[in-house]
């Protein structure tokens, strides 16, 4: 059995999102991920190809199926780290099933590279996907030499991983509970982010930069409600935008947040005893010294459990109970 | 091709034809003339004498014709190509029954419901037709004389839930003085209905004209109560069934209880009564559900009880005045006879924990229905207070959330019917007791029985505020000051058009009706069919809607749908009403539409033992072979078709009549064919 | 403009059928099944959508004014433009209409229709698929600036530390990467423009 995993980067991997690349390249040893780069991938169009023309930006998206395919020798299975790239790839050998007269232009379309996919034939997962269900939280645990006790982290999934989710691959599309599972692996203070899916403006920083401020502002704002001190991220886009506009948020806002947000393979690595320059840190523009310090420390120093507006009621009603609340508590 | 047109083995059965129109809904698509004249000429060689075509053929004029043919023409085969034999078989074989013919050499074919309801190019759809006719004239040269099978009716009926609509069955059948047997695995019997605070629209409070119905069921002399049971097996059919009930260990010895409720005070152990009070409430580890309970015994909850996990305690047992605290008793297996079955098993709520962006569960303040329903009921955990998880403060405004669950097809597809009126009547009485704003989130507002707009129109003049949009989430993540601490509602205000964020203190999901959770299994135990979401069938949806295709099975309440109280007891009399007729005629005549085995062919293979729908296949151990039960078999050839060594057949369905139908469906094809087709060896 | 759309859209649809109604049109140039003939307007989508105060009209409206018929409307709408792609709507659709890419769709056929009125975002997603039809990759600082030199340029002092911080922490390339099969990717990107009915 092949135990390699087809890999595509994706553009941000190699600029802006280096830090994710790094500490992706540095973990990957450490829990037996075997990643094989798809050769001569292109760029998946992002939000952008799709907003002009249906048949080209399928055909741009399928080319790197396609050669995925070719590179397959027996494994079936394509990891992308980026969230935009995840779903794009996954939407398009979604639709082809789908609509298989979309299917039909695509692959007319393709013959003129000579190349061909057949839709289904790949699976298409995230990355967190492939390190919940397929490494497990177990052999994640075995590695951590370094918890990060008493770190209060804000898991931060964005959109275009958990939605819109036709294969069904997490929990939910709204709350999924993976990113919470593997941080609270790593030793980390977990906070119930309440917009853990919410958007970061997407490309409006680019095209409407006032409704990309405020959508980031209410993510950096909550997660400083909650007292989080670093937001974790699983998608480029997103720590681009709440890292390098941050500072153009407060601007527009007179305000002064310094929330920093890092990839959640960095943190993998920082628990993995792994140094903080080889996973990529110093590389953000809302800097992480405090948060480094504070799992430099030995002895962290006890923190409130719970935010002060969600308490647990000794008195007065009931609550209701969650399935599975005890497992990600 | 071997065969039945060979002019050599012409027909020797004088049979008659009829086609009917249906109004326009067959002779819209197929033109019934043509049928006829075709059958006439083409058919004359298999023995059909005279075809006719008429409007309306189930009329009492067109009955007549068939009867009065049979006598002047002395037809001894009647085929009728109307509509599906679920609606006409019986009156057609009534009227050859009333010609001077046995009734089942008549075939009813389907060139409605098949045929013209399902095609629109009117040539195919009348060469089909002819098709089926010739079928169905096939078939009928094959069908035999058979006489109906008579079987005795027991007097003794079976009414599973204690629900309103199972009460309300089990009264009538009661009072027409024939014996009941009522089984509700709670403690006691009231349903649902017997947690809620007030009954939409005229507000009666639920306990007040519940309790008294209760009352009656549990003191009736003929009818046997018998709560904290369940039905665990049902063998036998229509007039005669023998059902197992599991009595189980109540700990308490009801010949000696008083309950006077003097264990339940002492009990230390307290628990969260995740059923009666929806989870808003305690109750002690022995118990009765409420002070009301029918019957008024207790239970003990065994694996909440101190006694039973750690071996001391026995408090309750120390304080009995009567000595009826019994730790020693067993589950009891009581087997009983009963001739017909109402099955009133009710709903769940929709879990609204699948919804996570409502935040139910997360949210301290989010409730549900039913635990609004305790909330302002006086008497639970609250007394009738309406206030915040925190059990003091009132709520200043409260979100009412319709289609919680309902008509989305990421969860049911389907409306649940009681939302609407369940909502308005929230929004009453939060502004009643609380004075508090009320928003009611809603699609579409659906009041549509007696005195439901009305209310609706009382509710909108007590000010509550309708936003026509259904609700995105409900967050606790400020934007604003004063969205601080609060539960924001956000939704778009579609009839402003505008997206809102309302903050409230209190939300309120009108979460929906859905089957049982175990619906599909009670389905299965009584052998009677059920959706793919686990509501039961009918028989037919409008003209019988409390009967099952499984005789002597009646369904009532909530399991065939979400029904508001009103329909619900309508439902139970209605189920009623059907048993008493069958208790009346003290005998049933059944379908002789049977399978039976030879058992000279049955290899005892044991295939067809697990498949019969009906549990109507036995298998006789010393003699290695599979019989069927003539009585519960109802005819639907699942064993037939399953049987590998071809031993079983049926009355009615026998290989012969399906073969030579399938060649009278194909003679058409043969006729259009310029060469004779080869025969492919299978 | 209507008839050119569709002769150009030939394998969507029967271009010779002059009764495609708009929604029609709108759904046979949706990726997959758009199901917008099943919008019951309950306003989901509006209530979840986080940008929704700086559009037009909410995406029900929207969906409203296709199913009428008002074609220019639709396409002149901002709503498509201002749409983040989150996806909640489209988990959250009672109906399971497929709303972000009817977005996308809206956006492609205003582009062709010349109606859209603000020229920021097309312009940026013209750029964007520029680049990637040129390098086969997307190319980020040239993007960035030459997008706010043309549309923010007052912005520009302001985001300087940030463009500044970029590169500094090398998280931006000054030169683009340009895959090595470009010839392929573009035979491929033709054959599909042809056809679409764009070449």
């Amino acid at each position: 059995m092949n135990d390699k995993y087809l890999y595509y980067p994706g553009c941000s991997m190699e600029s802006s999102a280096k830090a994710y690349s790094e500490s992706l390249a540095a973990i990957c040893e450490p829990i037996g991920l075997h990643l094989e780069e798809i050769n001569d991938w292109n760029c998946c169009g992002a939000t952008e190809y799709i907003g002009i023309s249906l048949t080209p930006a399928y055909s741009l998206i399928t080319r790197n199926l396609a050669l995925a395919s070719l590179q397959a020798d027996g494994t079936r299975t394509v990891v992308a780290p980026c969230s935009a790239c995840y779903l794009n790839l996954a939407k398009a050998d979604y639709y082809m099933q789908e609509r298989p007269i979309l299917g039909e232009n695509v692959n007319t379309a393709l013959a003129a590279g000579g190349l061909h996919y057949d839709p289904g034939s790949l699976f298409i997962r995230h990355l967190l996907d492939v390190i919940i269900n397929d490494i497990g939280l177990d052999k994640v645990k075995s590695k951590v030499v370094r918890p990060l006790t008493g770190l209060r982290v804000a898991p931060y999934l964005g959109c275009m991983v958990p939605r819109p989710d036709y294969e069904h691959r997490w929990s939910n599309p709204e709350y999924p509970n993976e990113l919470d599972r593997l941080l609270k692996t790593l030793g980390a203070e977990v906070i119930d982010f309440p917009l853990k899916t919410h958007c970061c403006g997407g490309h409006m920083t680019q095209i409407g930069p006032n409704t990309a401020f405020e959508l980031i502002r209410r993510l950096v704002s909550s997660a400083d409600q909650y007292r989080a001190e670093v937001m974790v991220t699983l998608g480029p886009m997103c720590q681009m935008n709440i890292d390098a506009y941050q500072g153009e948020m407060n601007r527009h806002f007179h305000t002064d947040y310094r929330m920093p947000i890092i990839f959640f393979t960095q943190l993998m690595g920082l628990a993995f005893g792994l140094n903080a320059k080889q996973l990529g840190f110093g590389r953000e523009l809302v800097g992480t010294r405090e948060m480094l310090q504070r799992i430099g420390v030995e002895a962290p120093e006890p923190i409130e459990a719970v935010p002060a507006h969600k308490p647990r009621m000794k008195e007065g009603l009931p609550m209701p109970r969650m399935p599975g609340d005890e497992e990600v508590n | 091709m071997t065969g039945p047109f060979d002019s050599a083995s012409k027909s020797p059965e004088r049979i008659g034809v009829y086609v009917c129109h249906c109004g326009t809904n067959i002779a819209g698509v197929v033109d019934v003339a043509e049928v006829r004249d075709w059958t006439e000429k083409r058919l004359k060689g298999r023995g059909v004498i005279i075809a006719r075509d008429y409007k309306f053929m189930c009329s009492s004029l067109g009955q007549e014709m068939i009867e009065k043919d049979i006598q002047k023409l002395g037809l001894t085969r009647v085929v009728v190509a109307a509509c599906s034999p679920h609606l006409h078989e019986q009156t057609f074989r009534n009227a050859c029954q009333r010609g001077g013919l046995n009734p089942y050499l008549s075939e009813l074919v389907s060139i409605r419901e098949q045929v013209s309801w399902v095609h629109t190019d009117k040539h195919a759809a009348t060469d089909k037709a002819k098709a089926v006719v010739s079928g169905g004239v096939e078939r009928v040269i094959k069908n035999e004389p058979l006489e109906p099978l008579r079987v005795p009716i027991n007097e003794a009926t079976l009414v599973v839930g204690g629900g309103i609509a199972g009460i309300q069955a089990a009264l009538e059948i009661a009072d027409a003085g024939f014996p009941v047997y009522l089984v509700e695995r709670e403690p006691s019997i009231g349903g649902h209905m017997a947690q809620f605070d007030k009954t939409f629209p005229t507000l009666d409070c639920a306990a007040c004209i519940l309790t008294p119905r209760m009352v009656s069921a549990g003191t009736h002399r003929h009818i046997t109560l018998m709560t904290w049971s369940e039905v665990e097996n049902v063998s036998g059919y229509v007039g005669n069934f023998t059902v197992t009930i599991r009595k189980r260990a109540r700990y308490v010895n009801t010949e000696l209880c008083t309950g006077c409720g003097i264990c339940q005070e002492k009990c230390p152990k307290k628990v969260i009564d995740q059923i009666y009070e929806a989870g808003m409430g305690y109750r002690k580890a022995v118990y009765t559900p409420f002070p009301q309970a029918v019957p008024r015994y207790p239970v003990i909850d065994k694996p909440n009880c101190t006694y039973f996990s750690k071996g001391t305690c026995k408090a309750c047992e120390k304080f009995c005045p009567t000595n009826a605290i019994d730790f020693n008793q067993q589950d009891e297996l009581i087997t009983v006879q009963v001739g017909n079955i109402i099955l009133a098993t009710g709903y769940d709520l929709f879990n609204a924990r699948r919804i996570p962006h409502y935040g139910y569960g997360r949210l301290a303040n989010v409730y549900t229905n039913l635990e609004f329903e305790r909330l302002s009921n006086a008497a639970g955990p609250t007394n009738g207070e309406i206030v915040l998880r925190d059990g003091k403060t009132k709520p200043k405004s409260v979100g009412i959330i319709h289609c919680v669950g309902s008509r989305d097809r990421n969860y049911n597809n389907y409306c649940s019917a009681i939302c609407c009126m369940q909502s308005l009547k929230f929004a009453h009485l939060v502004h009643e007791r609380t004075g508090a704003t009320v928003y009611n989130f809603y699609i579409d507002i659906r009041t549509t029985a007696k005195a439901y707009d009305e209310f609706y129109q009382r509710v909108l003049e007590e000010g509550t505020l309708f936003v026509r949009g259904r609700v995105a989430e409900v967050t606790d993540a400020a934007r604003k000051p004063e969205e601080e601490g609060r539960l924001i509602i956000q939704v778009e205000d579609t009839l402003a058009g505008k997206q809102r964020r309302i903050p409230v203190d209190m939300v309120i999901l009108s979460a929906g009706l859905e089957p049982r959770k175990d619906a599909k299994e009670t389905a299965k135990l009584f052998g009677i069919s059920c959706s793919a979401d686990g509501w039961y069938i009918e028989k037919h949806p409008k003209l019988d809607p409390v009967a099952t295709m499984t005789e002597g099975i009646f369904i009532a309440g909530c399991n065939t749908g979400p029904k508001d109280i009103p329909n619900t007891v309508s439902q139970g009399a209605a189920a009623a009403a059907r048993v008493l007729g069958r208790i009346q005629q003290k005998e049933i005549f059944i379908e002789p539409v049977r399978a039976s085995v030879n058992q000279d062919k049955c290899s005892g293979c044991r295939i067809c033992n697990n498949l019969c729908p009906f549990n109507a296949i036995s298998f006789i151990e010393d003699r290695k072979v599979t019989e069927i039960n003539a009585a519960l078999c109802q005819g639907c050839g699942t064993c037939v078709a399953a049987c590998p060594a071809g031993a079983i057949s049926g009355t009615v369905f026998s290989n012969e009549q399906v073969l030579s139908q399938i060649d009278g469906l194909l003679m058409l094809n043969l006729e259009y064919m310029k060469e004779a087709p080869e025969l492919v060896a299978v | 403009m209507t008839s050119e759309i569709q002769t150009k859209t030939s394998f969507l649809h029967d271009p010779s059928n002059p009764n495609l109604r708009f929604l029609e049109e709108v759904s046979a140039h949706t990726a997959g099944v758009s199901r917008l003939e099943m919008c019951i307007q309950c306003g989901t989508c509006g209530g979840s959508c986080p940008p929704a105060a700086d559009m037009d009209h909410t995406p029900r409206m929207l969906f409203a004014m296709i199913r009428a018929g008002f074609r220019e409307e639709a396409l002149s709408s901002n709503t498509p433009w201002i749409c983040v792609s989150c996806y909640h709507c489209v988990v959250r659709c009672p109906q399971g209409v497929h709303i972000a890419d009817v977005m996308y769709t809206l956006k492609s056929m205003a582009i062709r229709a010349k109606l859209y009125q603000d020229s920021t975002a097309p312009d940026f997603s013209r750029s964007f698929v520029d680049n990637i039809e040129k390098y086969g990759r997307s190319y980020e600082f040239g993007l960035a600036t030459r997008h706010y030199l043309k549309h923010f340029p007052l912005r520009l002092p302001g985001m300087a530390p940030m463009g500044f911080g970029m590169l500094t922490k090398q998280r931006m390339d000054i030169m683009p990467h340009k895959i090595d099969n470009i010839d392929q990717l573009q035979a491929i990107l033709e054959r599909a423009k042809e056809v679409e009915g764009l070449s």
